[in-house]
């Protein structure tokens, strides 16, 4: 047995080293994660779905795997052996994939979602499958058709979403790592609301086969885990070329940026006055500029920026989101996987279907999105938004032109109160007002925690990057974490 | 900006959503709320600006012409929710 205290307080890091080394096998690794779902998963509600009997059978396999690869002197998968969990809208081979929709309450995807696939070769053993918004349509997990996820820190409160199940459970310590997606701040926002570091990485750097598709020109695929260490060690494993995403670029993905010696110095940090509006929490505020004056002693150059047409991407964001997913919504019709809810005629099948099966916020983004999209109505509403994210990515393309990342909040507060919003979605979209911009102009983000607000709530902050430069955000964001200890905290449960 | 009702069922109808009077009130309400709101960016001069298409650098790419196994037709029709003889079972779709 092993003689570390407390297996489940292991990070990606410390986990791979323990297994490494022989302290622990991932049998005691995986059954100290799923014995720490089983005691406070009714607390949480992180996962849709657990898959304890595939996750020791994949664990006993990364243990044989072990012993073989000893014997034969071969190459160890780099991540063998290690538990994570999986939002649920990425396909895992015959795991029920719900996107936290009813619609596919029953669906088993018969194929791996190439990140899946890419960590699965690595080593990984599947938890099970994280809470989410239904398809990834909200900013607090409240859209699950199966029930919200609670944050952690403060069970009243939402986690953020729509990868709210997947922070809430790095964040418990259900699991050391998990994949989560970002369309409009999915992975940074319930990173944020939650103490956990997440990736939204370049547009086109993460191969999307086998995601549920939701927004097709803003939808990518990131992780969150306890540090930028081990969000980048997961990162590099899942970016590359995927000949099924033919959005995915083959640009060879930089070296470990996260590493000892690792320099700041001179890196230009832009501070851009638009996302510091009347309205945000002033704790978040003060945390964000504490944090940027960090990085100004740790030797970066902090510049004063501005992204003009900021305030344009929430609306941009809501034409562009739903029309897009209007039309990745029209699968669900009955035929091929899915709810069926009447067999009656093929107009009846589709609409009852559909009707039955979409919970209220799918169904309002996909009327928004049929609207924009319908005769007379699609060059003043569509596209209008596609000219106007023209503009938002000319914003960016011109700082970055003068700086190296772009310093900015997540959210305008911490995690809000469950049922806070209402039925007012105008309000619950005003929570994505800082994230949408990355999605729109394609590049990374990484969100990180910078603090804690009075009522012991955590603050994060994010790094906006040049496209296919994640590296630069890993870097800061290590030495960060290397003379701040916020992302070492974690709710007590 | 107001959606009348017979504008919502119009879309309803477009994207094959039955929904029910109280939802169609609602939506009504709703989607007109976030038209408004969005109508802000009509006040945006946008006459020589391109749309986006992609935020990619273009580029194209072609694999090569070689047939490759794919899904196998047991596994492709495991979620189906009917079918008969190896296909996809459907409601008449002509009379």
């Amino acid at each position: 047995m092993s003689d570390i205290k407390n297996l489940t307080d292991l990070n990606v890091k410390e986990a791979v080293a323990a297994l490494t080394s022989g302290q622990v096998s991932s049998r005691e690794l995986t059954e100290a994660f799923l014995g720490r779902i089983s005691a406070h998963e009714a607390d949480i509600h992180a996962f849709i779905t657990t898959t304890p009997e595939m996750a020791l059978e994949m664990a006993d396999a990364a243990d044989s795997k072990r012993i073989q690869v000893k014997k034969e002197n071969t190459a160890v998968p780099p991540l063998l052996g290690l538990p994570m969990a999986i939002k649920d809208v990425l396909c895992v081979d015959g795991v029920r994939a719900t996107c936290g929709s009813k619609i596919l309450e029953h669906f088993k995807p018969p194929f791996n979602a190439t990140v899946v696939e890419k960590l699965l070769n690595a080593g990984i053993v599947v938890l099970g499958k994280t809470n989410t918004d239904e398809f990834a349509m909200g900013s607090s997990t409240e859209n699950s058709a199966y029930g919200v996820t609670h944050n952690p820190w403060d069970v009243d409160r939402v986690p953020g979403g729509s990868s709210g199940g997947s922070a809430a459970a790095v964040t418990a310590k259900f699991s050391p790592a998990a994949l989560g997606t970002d369309t409009g701040g999915s992975v940074r926002q319930p990173a944020s609301f939650c103490g956990v570091t997440g990736i939204k990485p370049t547009y086109g750097r993460v191969s999307r086969y086998g995601l549920i598709a939701y927004g097709s020109s803003l939808d990518t695929v990131g992780v969150l885990a306890r540090t930028a260490e081990d969000v980048e060690t997961i990162f590099r494993l899942t970016a590359g070329f995927d000949e099924r995403d033919a959005t995915t670029i083959d640009m060879p993905v930089a070296d470990i940026a996260c590493r000892e010696g690792v320099d700041i110095k001179g890196l230009r940090v832009g501070v851009p006055k638009e996302y510091f509006i009347e309205g945000i929490q002033p704790e978040v505020e003060q945390s964000v500029r504490a944090a940027i004056e960090t990085f100004r002693e740790l030797g970066a150059e902090i510049v004063d920026i501005s992204l003009p047409h900021t305030e344009y991407a929430l609306p941009v964001y809501y034409l562009i989101a739903p029309a897009e997913a209007s039309a990745n919504l029209a699968r669900y019709d009955g035929v091929r996987f899915g709810l069926r809810a009447s067999d009656e005629n093929m107009m009846q099948m589709f609409t009852e279907s559909r009707g039955v099966g979409f919970g209220p916020e799918v169904k309002r983004r996909i009327m928004l999105g049929t609207y924009a999209l319908s005769a007379g109505y699609y060059d003043a509403y569509y596209g209008q938004a596609q000219k106007v994210r023209t503009l938002i990515k000319a914003d960016f393309d011109s700082v970055f032109a003068k700086v190296d990342a772009i310093a900015a909040p997540v959210a305008p507060t911490a995690a809000f109160k469950i049922g806070g919003h209402g039925d007012d979605p105008l309000a619950m979209y005003l929570e994505d007002v800082f994230t949408l911009p990355a999605n729109l102009a394609g590049v990374p983000g990484l969100a990180f925690p910078a603090g804690f607000d009075s009522d012991g709530l955590p603050i994060g902050m994010q790094l906006m990057g040049k496209h296919f430069n994640e590296e630069t955000l890993f870097k800061l964001t290590h030495v960060f974490q290397q003379h701040t200890d916020w992302h070492l905290k974690t709710p007590a449960l | 900006m107001s959606l009348t009702l017979e504008e919502v069922e119009h879309i309803s109808l477009l994207a094959r959503l039955d929904l029910s009077t109280e939802e169609k009130q609602r939506y009504q309400q709703q989607l007109s709320d976030i038209l408004d709101y969005v109508a802000q960016l009509q006040k945006l001069d946008t006459g020589d600006i391109l749309p986006t298409s992609s935020v990619l650098p273009p580029r194209s790419r072609l694999r090569a012409d070689a047939p490759k196994e794919g899904l196998s037709t047991k596994r492709a029709l495991e979620n189906a929710p009917d079918l008969e003889a190896d296909q996809f079972k459907v409601p008449l779709v002509l009379e």
